[in-house]
């Protein structure tokens, strides 16, 4: 297949277009770089590596920055139409998704903070951790299929990512029920609880980052928006495309 | 930029924490996109080339030029009220298709036309039929704009007077008055009618053209890169006038400018190498054009 930024008469636009998407596959790495910084943190109890994350978000709001101001460049210097047009939003959607899971991983970092960086607050319990764990590594596998299927221009990928956003929300869902749980025994961890929640949140979202990225790839290959539209429609109709 | 360093680290991460291998952040572009299953090869017009209420129509037209066979079974529609744009490389046979709609080749040596041209469900090409009025109702403006060498008030004046519109002095200077209003032209010239039109800037001029086509009461303006020797801002005003006269008018235009007919064409045709390969709403054919040929055309990848 031919490549998706080739073939223009101007060969700069070419380099342009190969550029952008090069920044924003580095972005997504530093965005999941993030996230395994956060998440050891936590598995570390290591508020330093935490802060670290914290800081080091500024590194991917500079890139956010930095392809904004390239993608308005390309635009005004180029005015892309049809599939220029629809690779270069995606890549600008995408961009704004991975700003976001860089926040999010943020948040985690700043939760693994508080937990051990202070003396005050009490350590939480594993069994909360754990939760939390597991939903940031859900998350995180959510984005790195994300980041591949967008990188190949892959839409089975990006059905696969849709779907599994189903499975993260449920995750989700039952890491709550057990904190409800948790906190009618023991209404004193009623503060860090509340911290597990927002954590866990901020986790969900990154799933929901990560299909929203599937959503974009769908929409380039096969020209379907299908955002808001119901998940076994998404899959039939998309695979029936590829077929 | 650290990202080198945080790579390292993520695969490490990934390491102790035995999970899927990483994906490796590559600075490969993807593949292109899967479009439509519409072959390179495929001739035939994808898109509906009708409308719900044609002015004109156009079905099956060849074009030779003597040997040359210039436009293959070229079929469209202009609609009532719409701007319908064609585009496509030189030598694609947007003019000729465009001269065929009033009968402008009939004066080219070997030039034969087959198919059918209707306006308003009348054949254009009908044996006895007079292309004088044919082509005050189908109006042309020209890539040049080409004033007569007259005032600028004769200019508009002769038409309505050789085509019997006007009787009396009072009526001429109405109709020049209301085309040149029409054209957007009047406020800038006036006050100096008499004055001959080559006087004017070369914007004006096209416009004095334009208003020269509409004081006849065309029904549909043909124009034939009616910009390419004009400024930006100049274009700009006939692009504005384009899509004021559209209200009384169906227009067709050929344009080079791409930009141009996303800007004002409701409907745009694609055609190459004297096939006509795509036509469909302007918007779609700008964002998700679905023959692989005008995608290459419009992204600027051709040749």
């Amino acid at each position: 297949m031919k490549d998706i930024s080739d073939g223009h008469t101007v060969k700069r636009f070419d380099g342009e277009l190969a550029t952008h998407h090069q920044l924003v596959m580095e972005m997504g790495g530093l965005v999941v770089d993030q996230i395994n910084r956060a998440i050891r943190a936590l598995d570390e109890e290591d508020p330093s590596l935490a802060r670290e994350v914290i800081a080091r978000d500024r590194m991917v709001n500079d890139l956010d920055i930095r392809l904004d101001e390239e993608l308005i460049t390309i635009i005004a210097k180029r005015q892309p139409v049809a599939r220029d047009l629809r690779n270069l939003m995606t890549m600008d959607k995408t961009v704004t998704d991975l700003e976001r899971v860089g926040d999010e991983a943020r948040k985690l970092a700043a939760l693994v903070e508080e937990f051990w960086g202070s003396s005050s607050s009490a350590a939480p319990s594993p069994a909360l951790i754990h939760d939390v764990r597991g939903i940031a590594i859900y998350g995180k596998s959510m984005l790195d299929k994300a980041l591949d299927a967008f990188n190949n221009l892959d839409a089975e990928k990006a059905v696969e990512v849709i779907r599994q956003d189903e499975r993260i929300e449920e995750k989700f869902r039952s890491a709550l029920r057990r904190l409800a749980t948790y906190i009618l025994e023991d209404s004193r961890t009623v503060g860090y609880s509340i911290n597990v929640v927002l954590a866990l949140r901020a986790l969900e979202r990154i799933g929901g980052h990560a299909k929203n990225i599937a959503g974009y790839v769908i929409y380039l290959t096969t020209g379907r928006d299908v955002r808001h539209v119901d998940l076994n429609t998404i899959v039939d109709e998309v695979l029936k495309d590829l077929r | 930029m650290n990202i080198e360093a945080g790579k390292a680290i993520n695969t490490d991460v990934e390491e102790t924490m035995n999970e899927e291998p990483s994906r490796t952040p590559s600075s490969t572009p993807p593949p292109a996109p899967r479009r439509e299953d519409i072959d390179r090869e495929d001739r035939s017009t994808v898109g509906d080339y009708t409308v719900a209420d044609p002015r004109m129509t156009a079905r099956q037209v060849n074009v030779y030029y003597g040997d040359k066979h210039a436009i293959h079974d070229v079929s469209m529609d202009i609609g009532r009220n719409e701007v319908v744009s064609m585009i496509g490389p030189s030598g694609c046979g947007k003019s000729t298709f465009l001269r065929c709609l009033n009968r402008m080749n009939d004066t080219i040596d070997g030039c034969r036309v087959s198919g059918e041209i209707t306006l308003d469900g009348q054949d254009i090409y009908a044996k006895g039929l007079d292309v004088v009025p044919l082509r005050a109702q189908v109006g042309m403006v020209f890539q040049k704009p080409n004033p007569f060498p007259k005032s600028i008030y004769d200019n508009i004046a002769y038409g309505p007077r050789i085509h019997g519109l006007v009787t009396t002095k009072a009526e001429e200077d109405e109709v020049v008055e209301a085309s040149l209003q029409r054209a957007g032209l009047w406020d800038e010239v006036k006050d100096r009618l008499a004055q001959p039109g080559t006087g004017l800037s070369g914007g004006q001029q096209q416009r004095l053209c334009i208003a020269r086509t509409i004081s006849v009461n065309p029904e549909v303006i043909l124009m034939d890169e009616p910009c390419s020797a004009l400024d930006p801002i100049a274009t700009a005003k006939i692009e504005e006038l384009i899509d004021e006269l559209r209200e009384q008018f169906s227009i067709g235009i050929v344009t080079h400018s791409m930009q141009q007919a996303a800007r004002v064409s409701q409907r745009t045709a694609y055609f190459h190498l004297g096939d006509l390969i795509e036509i469909g709403p302007t918007d779609d054919i700008f964002t998700n054009p679905r023959h692989p040929l005008t995608e290459d055309y419009i992204t600027g990848r051709f040749g």
